[in-house]
């Protein structure tokens, strides 16, 4: 049997309507956008031209966009086995001839088409707010450099790290609270350094983004293979290894 | 009242590829094709199947020095009901979790729906079987209707909607297809948990504890329609801890605890463990009952019980009328004479029984 497009797909169709009847979910997807976009515009439509700092509150600003990459799919995807584990509707599913590959890619996509939805759109709000509000001098410098960029490049990658830690430590865990807030610690070190960048304590240049998102891209392909290593359906319903 | 299954026809599309030397003649796509020109809907017993649905040889599994279950070996055959019966921590679940390919077994082997165990043919054997756990199982946050779309979306069955409306059927579901399943008592979670189960009309369907938590109502549902999928030929695999349910609806049993114990229809059980006996009971004792029941053909001896005695016989049919000849000729006034019949639950108490000693020793 091979990997089977029609069984992600009943997967995901099947995620996105619970994630749509889950009222944390639907709050955390609403929530957190509302939150990440409110700061960052005050902050650029009342900054001016002559702020000597406006290059640093830009990035600032930018670095906002991505959290919400980052923390959306871990606060998502640590439901993803610990709470079907929680529902018992891990184990029928495991019964049934999907394969952890096909189950832990549809998780992914599940999680990762809401938030790439989300996290664009936000950006695009965020630009077209910046471009009707905000000074000139503001509008240039974020839209001269390797800004737009670093957020189209890294909001993909930076969710599909997030996702995989989020699955890694549902498999792992046993209570979906602790399973988000350890999801959340582990998705932010990526984003760290691309605050390095995005705060010019490392030079900005388009070379170096491409660079690091060439590098982060291959860390989230090696999470996914490691992910689908860890999981282990024999441990996730006995509680017990091999 | 649960309604028979419709064209619950145990065949499906030939199987997927396996892993070589696998018997998977036994669900032929001829009888495939000739359910499917039954059409949806009919009923559609099966015919004799060659071969078992299970067979099962010296396998083990441990977790660490933990032994979960050893060196266990059965045959079920196809359209039987087979009851797996033990006390807690017997093995039960993890038994069907190994078969239905969720646990690797430590050793031994088994063949599932014709298929053989192995992780490489996982995927393959669980296409053909279907799992029914203790709890059921369902996104409460979807309806039934979506709960059951999802799960053939995994078996990718290209007539789902065909086959959710026969299972909703079955169970006799199909007014409550668009509620909730959060909204659901847990008897109809059960039985929407049976509706899934059927969905892809498994060669072999595994229930472990299927009335668990149910009144007795829902409980009678529920063995109302094993008895119907036993009628179409479904094989059925169902672990209880109900004695009586095991008793009424299973065609053999086994009883395990960790180790398999024994394996047989319940009267072949009862006639392993225990002898053959009558109980006489009288108006007034015997003056001489050594020389009278020991004169008796086929009685191997007797104890006195309360208004009577109690015989330990080689043949019933043999005995009960010499003794009642005997006795009418002695001039005792015999209330009844009967022929004590011991419950499935007598076995397994004096298998788990026999165990607990043995341990003590």
């Amino acid at each position: 049997m091979s990997f089977s497009r029609a069984r992600v797909s009943a997967v995901v169709r099947k995620e996105l309507r619970d994630y749509r009847r889950n009222r944390f979910v639907v709050a955390t997807m609403a929530a957190l956008p509302l939150l990440f976009i409110t700061l960052p515009t005050i902050q650029l439509v009342a900054a001016n031209a002559t702020a000597k700092a406006l290059s640093l509150r830009i990035g600032l600003s930018l670095l906002y966009m991505l959290v919400v990459p980052v923390t959306m799919p871990s606060v998502v995807c640590a439901y993803a086995v610990v709470g079907e584990r929680e529902q018992g509707t891990l184990e029928p599913v495991l019964s049934t001839p999907v394969r952890r590959e096909e189950l832990l890619v549809a998780k992914a996509l599940a999680a990762f088409l809401p938030t790439l939805v989300i996290a664009y759109a936000v950006f695009g709000a965020f630009l077209a707010i910046a471009a009707a509000f905000a000074h000139p001098a503001v509008v240039s410098t974020i839209f001269a450099g390797s800004h737009v960029l670093v957020q189209v490049l890294f909001t993909p990658l930076l969710a599909g790290w997030a996702i995989w830690v989020g699955v890694a430590v549902s498999s792992r865990c046993t209570d979906v609270r602790v399973a988000q807030q350890l999801s959340v610690l582990g998705s932010v070190p990526p984003l760290v350094i691309v605050a390095l960048m995005s705060l010019n304590v490392v030079p900005e240049s388009t070379a170096l983004a491409i660079g690091l998102a060439a590098a982060l891209l291959a860390f989230d392909l090696l999470a996914w293979r490691v992910v689908a290593f860890m999981f282990d359906s024999e441990r996730l319903l006995t509680g017990q290894r091999r | 009242m649960v309604s028979r299954p419709a064209s619950l026809s145990c065949v499906e599309a030939p199987p997927p590829s396996v892993e070589p030397g696998a018997g998977v003649g036994s669900h032929s796509g001829q009888l495939a094709k000739s359910a499917q020109a039954e059409g949806p809907g009919r009923l559609r017993p099966l015919g004799h199947q060659r071969g078992a649905a299970l067979v099962v040889e010296h396998l083990t599994k441990r977790f660490g020095d933990r032994v979960a279950f050893d060196d266990v070996s059965f045959e079920v055959g196809y359209g039987e009901v087979f009851g797996f019966l033990g006390p807690n921590g017997a093995g039960k679940t993890t038994t069907v979790r190994t078969l239905a390919t969720l646990i690797a077994p430590s050793s031994g082997s088994a063949v599932v729906a014709g298929i053989p165990l192995s992780a490489k043919n996982a995927p393959a054997v669980r296409s053909r079987i279907s799992m029914m756990p203790e709890s059921p199982g369902l996104y409460l946050r979807l309806s039934v209707t979506e709960n059951l779309q999802f799960f053939a979306g995994l078996y990718e069955l290209d007539d789902a909607s065909k086959r959710i409306g026969r299972a909703l059927k079955a169970v006799n579901l199909e007014d409550r297809a668009d509620d909730l399943c959060g909204s659901l008592s847990k008897g109809l979670r059960q039985r929407v948990a049976l509706a899934r189960a059927l969905l892809n009309d498994p060669a072999v369907l595994f229930l472990d504890e299927p009335t668990s938590g149910l009144d007795p109502l829902a409980t009678r549902e529920v063995h109302e329609l094993i008895a119907s999928l036993r009628e179409h030929g479904v094989t059925i695999f169902l672990t209880t801890h109900r004695l009586e349910e095991a008793e009424r609806l299973c065609d053999r049993v086994a009883i395990l605890n960790t180790r398999l114990r024994m394996v047989g229809r319940p009267d072949e059980l009862r006639a392993r463990l225990f002898r053959h006996s009558l109980e006489v009971r009288l108006r007034a004792p015997l003056r001489h009952p050594e020389a009278l029941l020991r004169a008796l053909p086929a009685v191997e001896g007797w104890e006195p019980m309360p208004s009577g005695y109690r015989l330990a016989v080689t043949d019933p049919e043999v005995a009960a009328p010499a003794l009642a000849r005997a006795l009418v000729g002695a001039g005792a006034e015999i209330l009844s004479i009967t022929e004590p019949r011991h419950s499935l639950e007598d076995v397994y108490l004096e298998l788990v029984d026999e165990d607990v000693e043995a341990k003590a020793r």
